[in-house]
Formats: structure tokens, C-alpha cells, sequence
């Protein structure tokens, strides 16, 4: 499913010589930043994520993780820094390229197509790996059947991982809750990605669902053999699932380390349970 | 087997496109038995063109406001572009294509063209803009095209064909003719618009824009209308779409403009207006956005509607607005449409 490993020289504006694409970390930010209105956002922000890590990105409300989410996909364009994707550097693409380039992503708050069909939100994603015209498709002529059968094949193949193969026909919009979730991380899936940047799946999921939604990503974790970046509120899910953890406070890293450093760390326990008073 | 589950999953769906189909076909093969056995009045007979070209413009917006989901407000505007570039190409083609049908049929695929060249154009600055901001600057656009050919003149003579713009001065020799004159628009048009042909161009209309809406084009379209900032997070690109739809309707919209004007002996700029613009607008919304089969209904009762409250004088203009009025509500009524949904031969099958 992965492209083959291969020397790609990188361009000018990286910091870094030419160097081994694929065995560069997936994704390398250097020094990322941005100013919204005055604020600093986030500030300084330095990761490197590996070929199959999955990462948590976790701190308070308003900390800024949805931001930096927003920076990766460049729905923001950085003010400082340097986020390189595979070794290449994604200064000045759009959403689009950087979609093409290897990231996807899932909504805090879902955004699915909601009045199309389950398969066709899936398809949509495929949209970039088919090839016929305008014309083709308006006659009908033989590439359009066939694209359409493999894309249609695969859609149902990717929704069949969480079990939603029975769901194909049914709009978006009507699904419950925690399907449209599931539904989001298919679709982004569908986009061949080689980063998976989910921003708070376990919203609004009780126990139960939550214990479905970490089976699940570990699943496609194993499957795709692709890095995720999670951004969580549930602790036990961050705990559980991620090799390494990332805690943002006003926008900046308060702390890096895996789930058990992190656990004892004092600056984390401070961002999130305030200062012990001294005696 | 995969092709057959294809095909079982898109079932519901394909029903609706063939009913469609079944419909139009039905109604066009009654009327031209009414009309070819004098059961149709004479007037009636008359607006079959009309009815079909506006049809078609139905069809065409609902590709730009019901599937991808911007208001238009100036699309008589690549209506008339079409009806302009249409007649001036059949009267230049009358001594070479003696046979009429071949005549209209270049004639609308060159007022096509375009429109769609138009609609490229008008595209560009305008699919910047989002929402009302989009709907107010196609209405200006619709405006300036009516403005631009009120003040265009086309002549043709040995030479080669002529233009100019604000005031006749082609300066043709002797032996020449001007096409297009002004706000006096064309006139002396040979009425070769047929009720057949008005059929074949909606059926291909309807084609087109089924066929599209079924193939990752119209998928994108739709995507781009539910939400587009995931659109764009799955690599879609926005612009692109949105261009090829706005073309493509504006295409469509462009052959109808055709067919529209050959149905008259003289056309001229200030029919498409932005009266007519909102007129599509009123056929889309009424038949439902993204609904064909709605719009085209729609289109047919509101020709008819005007001439058939005729005998009502005065209070004609009054009865239509209350008899929209009504139908508007009604369409929305959650029990009308279950009990017109009760009618669909269909249903039953779909529920099982």
C-alpha cells in the first residue's frame, strides 16, 4: 500500500542535507509557531513522529492542540518554523497537497458529507487515486465502470474494519453518534495517508465505545502500518494506546516523554491540577 | 457479484433517475399525440418550446443550486449568451445547412460553447466569493451581459463578419446584413425550434447531469456542499469543482437559450432578465434543490399557470402569487408530501 522507499533530495528551504526519505520520521516540526490575532498560539512547537508511532497530543482546554492540528494541515499557515512530511519540506502548500503529500485527518466536531451515502463519503476521499474525465463519466464509457467497481470494491473493504459494510447505503447524517466517528477515520483512511491526526475520537463515547474506538485504532494502526497523532481528553485512552505523549500548555511543550514519564511528571500535574499550595 | 452489489446498493437511487426519464418521455409522447391530433390549443401548442427550454434551464441550475449548493441569480444571463451566439450561428449557417435540424443542432451546441466560455469567465472572480456574496455578484453579472449585448452589433458581409459595440458602426458593404442590432436585438428569425428537439436537449440535459452527479465529479460537487473544509481535508480540489459545474450549467443553460430563441421570429436582450433569473430560481427551489424531476415539473406548471389565468384579467399576476404561495407551503407540508409519497408506485418495494 506504501510507495517504496527511495533517496529524494530535499529542497532548499529544509534545514537539513538530503537524507534517507524513507527512513525519515513521518513527520518533523522545527521550531513551528503561529500568531492568531496578536497570540502566540502556539509557540516553538518541536516534534518528530516515526514511520508507525502513535502519538498523543494532550493539555488543556485551549491549550492549542487543535491548532497545531490546523497547522499540520495548513487550514493555518505557520508564521515560524518548518514542518517537513517524509522528509520534504510543505512550505507553501495548501490543505489539498498536504492531503496528497500523506496527512489526514478526523473533526472535533465530525464534519461528514451528511446527505451523502455512507460508501460515498468513502469514495469521495478516493477521489485523487481515479483517473476518468468528465466525459467518461457523462457516456459512461468502460474506465468509468471499472474505476468505479475497484473504488466501490475498496470503499466497502475499509468500512468492513469497523464493521459498517451493513451501513453502506444509509446517509451520513443518519448514523449515530459513534459510527459517524468511526465513518471519518474510514474516510480519511480512504486518502492513502501516511500521518492519521485524530482530533478527540472518544468525544461524547461512553466506557464501552471508547474500550470499541482503541481496538479499532490499534487495529488500523496494524494494518496500515501508518504513524497517528491523537489529540484526547481521555486519559486512559492516551495512556493505553500511545507510545508517546506530548502535553501542550498556552502553546507551548510543557512536557515529552511515554505515558509513564508523563504520568509522574510535575509540570503536567501542575497544568492540570493547578499548583499544590505550599504549606 | 460486486458489480451486482453495485448495482443493489445504487437501487433506490437509480429508480428515481429512471422514473425521471419514464415521466419526461411519457409527457412528451402525449403531448405530441394532443398536438398532432388538434386536441392541444393553439397557444398551448406555442409554448411547448418554451416550456422544454425552460426545463432545461431548471435542470442546469439545480446542477449549480441543488448539487453543489451556490445561490445563482444571474443565469439568464448564460441563457441569453446562448440564445444571442445560437441565432446569429444559424442565420450565418442558412445557406450552407439547408436542412433545418442539423442547423439547430449546431446552432446549440455553438451557443454552448459559449456560454460556457462565459461562464468561465464569470467563474473565475466569482467562485472567490461564498454564499450571499456569490449570489449578489452573479446577479451583476446577469446584468452586465444583458447591458453588453443591448449594446452589441454583429454584421456580416463579403468580407467576413463585423462588430461593434455602443453604436452601429460595422460599416458593411453593400450587400451585407446586420445579425444582431443592438438593443433592437435579432430579428427575421427562422422559427426552426421544434418540440422534438426541445425533448432531445432536455433528455441529454438530464443525462448529462445524472450521469455527472453519479461519478466522483458530482460526488465532489456534493461533498463540496455538505461541508467544505473536509472537502478540502480530503484533498479535494474546491475550485476546480465548483468550476466545472458552474461551466457545465452554463452550457446547459446556453442550449437552451438556443432553442428558446428559435422559437420566436425576434429576440432581444432585455428577456433575460433578472425577472427571468429569479423565474429558474422560483422552478429549482419549487421543485425541490437537487430534485430534477421537481424542477422540471415546476418549470411546465408555471409557463402554463400565466397563460391559463388569462381569463382572470387583472387579478392574474394576484392568483399566481397566492396559487405559488400555496404550492410552496404545501411542498414542505410533511403530510402532503407523505401522502404524494404514498403515490410513488415504488415505495412499498423500498420499505421491504
Amino acid at each position: 500500500m506504501r510507495s517504496k522507499t527511495k533517496y529524494v533530495p530535499v529542497p532548499s528551504k529544509s534545514i537539513l542535507p538530503e537524507r534517507d526519505a524513507g527512513r525519515a520520521p513521518v513527520l518533523e516540526c522545527i521550531k513551528l509557531g503561529i500568531t492568531l490575532g496578536g497570540i502566540k498560539a502556539v509557540e516553538d512547537f518541536n516534534l518528530t513522529v516515526g514511520r508507525t508511532e502513535i502519538v498523543g497530543l494532550i493539555g488543556p482546554n485551549g491549550a492549542g492542540k487543535t491548532t497545531v492540528f490546523n497547522l499540520l494541515t495548513k487550514v493555518y499557515q505557520p508564521t515560524t518554523g518548518t514542518i517537513l512530511l517524509n522528509g520534504q519540506d510543505t512550505h507553501g502548500m495548501d490543505t489539498r497537497q498536504v492531503n496528497k503529500a500523506g496527512i489526514a485527518r478526523t473533526f472535533q466536531n465530525i464534519r461528514l458529507f451528511r446527505n451523502l451515502s455512507v460508501i460515498d463519503n468513502v469514495k469521495t476521499a478516493m477521489n485523487n487515486e481515479m483517473n476518468y474525465n468528465m466525459v467518461s463519466a457523462i457516456l459512461r464509457l468502460p474506465n468509468y465502470r471499472r474505476e468505479e467497481v475497484a473504488a466501490h470494491r475498496r470503499a466497502l473493504k475499509l468500512l468492513s474494519i469497523f464493521d459498517m459494510q451493513s451501513m453502506a447505503d444509509a446517509p451520513a447524517g443518519s448514523l449515530p453518534y459513534g459510527a459517524q466517528r468511526r465513518l471519518e477515520i474510514v474516510r480519511a483512511l480512504a486518502t492513502n495517508p501516511s500521518l492519521l491526526l485524530l482530533d478527540e475520537p472518544a468525544a461524547g463515547m461512553n466506557p464501552s465505545e471508547t474500550a470499541d474506538l482503541m481496538d479499532n485504532i490499534r487495529k488500523v494502526h496494524e494494518m496500515f502500518q501508518i504513524a497517528i497523532i491523537l489529540i484526547e481528553h481521555d486519559m486512559s485512552l492516551v495512556m493505553n494506546i500511545c507510545e508517546g505523549i506530548c502535553v501542550l500548555n498556552f502553546g507551548h511543550i510543557i512536557a515529552k516523554g511515554t505515558p509513564d514519564e508523563i504520568q509522574n511528571n510535575p509540570a503536567v500535574i501542575e497544568a492540570y491540577l493547578g499548583r499544590k499550595k505550599e504549606a | 457479484m460486486t458489480m451486482r452489489r453495485l448495482i443493489n446498493l445504487k437501487r433506490a437511487e437509480a429508480r428515481r433517475i429512471y422514473l425521471t426519464y419514464a415521466i419526461v418521455i411519457a409527457a412528451y409522447i402525449i403531448c405530441q399525440v394532443m398536438s398532432s391530433t388538434k386536441f392541444l390549443s393553439s397557444s398551448m401548442r406555442g409554448m411547448l418550446v418554451p416550456i422544454c427550454a425552460y426545463m432545461v434551464m431548471a435542470v442546469s441550475l439545480n446542477l449549480v443550486v441543488g448539487i453543489l449548493g451556490e445561490l445563482s441569480l444571474g443565469h439568464a444571463g448564460f441563457m441569453s449568451v446562448g440564445a444571442f451566439s445560437g441565432v446569429a450561428t444559424a442565420i450565418l449557417l442558412q445557406g450552407f445547412i439547408p436542412f433545418a435540424p442539423v442547423r439547430l443542432a449546431i446552432a446549440m451546441i455553438v451557443a454552448a460553447v459559449f456560454a460556457a466560455f462565459a461562464g468561465f469567465v464569470i467563474g473565475i472572480p466569482v467562485l472567490r466569493l461564498k454564499g450571499d456574496y456569490l449570489a449578489i455578484v452573479t446577479l451583476a453579472f446577469g446584468e452586465i451581459i444583458k447591458s453588453i449585448l443591448n449594446n452589441f452589433y454583429l454584421g456580416v458581409d463579403s468580407q467576413g463578419l463585423h462588430f461593434s459595440m455602443l453604436s452601429d458602426t460595422t460599416r458593411l458593404l453593400p450587400g451585407g446584413k446586420l445579425i444582431i442590432r443592438g438593443p433592437m436585438g435579432i430579428s427575421g428569425i427562422q422559427k426552426i425550434a421544434t418540440f422534438p428537439a426541445g425533448f432531445i436537449l432536455l433528455m441529454i440535459a438530464l443525462m448529462i447531469v445524472f450521469n455527472l452527479v453519479n461519478s466522483r465529479s458530482g460526488r465532489a460537487f456534493m461533498a463540496i456542499r455538505d461541508d467544505r473544509i473536509a472537502a478540502e481535508s480530503i484533498g479535494l480540489d474546491i475550485t476546480k469543482y465548483k468550476m466545472m459545474a458552474f461551466v457545465m450549467s452554463a452550457a446547459l443553460a446556453g442550449s437552451a437559450g438556443a432553442l428558446f430563441a428559435m422559437n420566436y421570429s425576434t429576440i432581444v436582450a432585455n428577456k433575460f432578465d433578472f425577472n427571468t433569473s429569479i423565474l429558474i430560481l422560483v422552478f429549482v427551489v419549487l421543485g425541490g434543490q437537487g430534485n430534477m424531476l421537481g424542477g422540471i415539473i415546476a418549470a411546465a406548471v408555471l409557463t402554463i399557470l400565466p397563460e391559463k389565468l388569462r381569463s382572470f384579467s387583472e387579478y392574474r399576476m394576484l392568483l399566481y402569487a397566492i396559487v405559488l404561495i400555496v404550492m410552496m407551503l404545501a411542498t414542505n407540508n410533511a403530510e402532503i408530501k407523505e401522502f404524494l409519497s404514498r403515490l410513488n408506485p415504488f415505495r412499498h418495494k423500498e420499505e421491504a
